[in-house]
């Protein structure tokens, strides 16, 4: 199939262009004067005027802390704050009591790596039978961003727990080909990516969650890559924990969420303790608060949650479904443009099928940090190094790719001036 | 344009043709380094004669600047003794850190001071300087152990 063939009657559902001019920073320059095209919101996404105003509006007219005191302030920063909750939990298809705020995602994936391995000190049955001991397995992949590895290797240290993972194939899909090999009996935890951050690949679930349920291993997903870019249902997806952050989906830094099934939460033994996440407090223990409020110790993240509920609003005005449509639009024109170029080679799916926005590639004889150069000369930002997947560098024999990763803000446009970016590298470099 | 003042010509020149890459045998120290935000790495090896710096290799994956870096400096430190070289790195480090508001001493620096735009960039300076840190590692390896040369009788 030629490229041109593979992208002829794409059409994208969006006004990328319209949608644009609600993010302020999208119309700055960049090294003198060049318009700025943003391609690296797969590391974090810009926010559109209505997050901004959100969080403005809740600092100007109602902040106090939440859930401390009964002042009339008080009141409306944890009615803001509730109704946040409730906003951004029904943008996954959960009840809001099912979703714990974090800092960011990797705060949510080390929240229950350590809750697990509390349970090994576990004072209820419940508990108990989440601990893990030697001879037990943690399942992850070789295409897991670090924040969904490292955590696991820190609690089988641990806990005495193995490691295992299902590695990844040369086209950058998931290889389930030994899947009930490595989800064995003794697999405790199975945990993966959503969709690859390098790859873009969007892992088979349902085929994960049917091995994963059939040894009774608990599941946790790592959807930062897919929340913000697909319509995800969290009841559907049929896993039990799932770690998302907010600054991926047009929200603000500092807020990550995670969301568990009911009986999960209320199962899992606290991680960071303190105030907020308590019963009763005596001198010598302490007894904790149900979900979600046991796993959010410390004065709450308010005015962040109030603007990830905006992101939600944004993002639902706009329909998810016609962001993904968006993005595989733009997915498709940049895969068969790259592909155009000599001695360009795409690390991840080359067809844009079951795969999303996250585009890496290398260019043959100069070095991802100089194509990224190159392209940064021109206005052009993306992304270069391992991408903190360096196991997944190491599967394919590299130290760094360039990665090009879209949002609803992207046009057509953006995607030439990243063709044309690589164009220039290779002159520059003197390959093409 | 930008580019041209971070890719100067002989950065451009000792990325194609670098000098001192290679495994050295025999060696007197061997490091391996890398830069834990891209990925890169360099293992370096030197061979020292009477606190002299006889000779240098390097292997490894690496962006132009890198690479380039590593070429200038074997160059720049062959023949030299442990503390001049340490010398030059001082003043290189400090080229590095300036951000671009330092004028480079070519005296002391020579070819390196083509690597002053790169300091205008705080992303890459961790490249140019990525070989700096591991030969300054391993000549102090060398002076620090009782020299053991490897494989020198092979
Ligand atoms: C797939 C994936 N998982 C986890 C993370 C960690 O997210 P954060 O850095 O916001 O905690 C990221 C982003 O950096 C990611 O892309």
């Amino acid at each position: 199939m030629t490229s041109s063939a593979s992208t002829a009657g794409l059409v994208s559902p969006l006004d990328a262009e319209a949608i644009k001019a609600d993010f302020p920073l999208l119309s700055r320059t960049v090294r003198d004067g060049k318009p700025l095209v943003y391609l690296d919101s797969g590391a974090t996404s810009q926010k559109p005027r209505s997050v901004l105003d959100a969080e403005r509006d809740f600092y100007e007219h109602h902040n106090a802390a939440v859930h401390r005191g009964a002042h009339q302030l008080g009141e409306e920063a944890t009615d803001a704050y509730e109704a946040a909750r409730e906003t951004i939990a029904a943008f996954i298809g959960a009840r809001a009591q099912d979703i714990v705020f974090t800092k960011n995602a990797t705060e949510s994936l080390n929240l229950i790596a350590y809750a697990l391995g509390n349970a090994s000190y576990a004072s209820t049955p419940q508990e108990q039978a989440l601990a893990l001991s030697p001879g037990d397995r943690i399942v992850v992949t070789e295409m897991e961003h670090h924040a969904n590895l490292v955590p696991w290797q820190e609690l089988c240290r641990r806990t005495g727990a193995e490691l295992a993972w299902l590695s990844v194939t040369d086209d950058g899909r998931l290889d389930i080909s030994d899947l009930d090999a490595v989800i064995n009996e003794r697999t405790k935890v199975v945990a993966f990516t959503h969709q690859s951050n390098v790859l873009g690949t969007i892992t088979p679930v349902a085929t994960l969650v049917e091995r994963a349920r059939a040894v009774g291993a608990l599941i946790v997903l790592d959807a930062c890559q897919s929340v913000p870019h697909m319509p995800v249902d969290v009841g559907e997806l049929g896993v039990d924990l799932v770690a998302f952050s907010g600054h991926k989906m047009l929200g603000p830094t500092g807020i990550g969420v995670l969301w568990g099934r009911a009986s999960v939460l209320a199962a899992l033994p606290p991680f960071i303790t303190g105030g907020s996440m308590i019963e009763t407090v005596y001198m010598d223990h302490s007894t904790y608060a149900a979900p979600p409020q046991r796993f959010e110790a410390g004065t709450p993240v308010a005015a962040q949650a109030v603007g990830l509920a905006a992101a939600c609003h944004y993002l639902s005005e706009v329909g998810m479904s016609a962001v993904a449509e968006h993005e595989h639009y733009l997915t498709s024109l940049a895969l068969s443009a790259l592909q155009e170029i000599p001695g360009v080679r795409i690390i991840g799916p080359a067809m844009a099928n079951d795969r999303g926005g996250a585009v890496s590639f290398l260019v043959d004889g100069v070095h991802a940090h100089d194509v990224g150069q190159v392209l940064d000369d021109r206005g052009v930002e993306v992304r270069v190094g391992h991408h903190c997947a360096w196991p997944l560098m190491r599967r394919f024999g590299i130290a760094a790719t360039t990665r090009a990763s879209f949002h609803l803000y992207n046009t057509a446009e953006d995607v030439h001036a990243l063709i044309d970016g690589v164009q220039a590298a290779r002159k520059f470099f003197g390959v093409a | 344009m930008q580019l041209e003042s971070m890719y100067q010509d002989i950065i451009l020149d000792h990325y194609r043709n670098p000098v001192g890459k290679g495994e050295l045998v025999p060696f007197d120290a061997e490091v391996h380094h890398v830069n834990p935000t891209c990925g890169d790495e360099i293992t370096l090896r030197v061979r020292l004669s009477q606190g002299v710096i006889e000779e240098v290799g390097h292997i490894g994956q690496g962006c132009s600047i890198s690479q380039a870096s590593a070429s200038v400096m074997v160059e720049l430190v062959t023949g030299r003794n442990v503390t001049a070289a340490l010398e030059i790195e001082s003043a290189f480090l400090d080229l590095m850190q300036s951000r671009g508001r330092s004028v480079p001493d070519e005296e002391v620096l020579e070819d390196a001071v083509a690597f002053a735009g790169v300091s205008k960039y705080p992303a890459r300076v961790k490249c140019a300087l990525l070989p700096w840190m591991a030969l300054k590692d391993a000549v102090l390896r060398v002076r620090t152990e009782e020299p053991t040369t490897h494989d020198k009788e092979k």
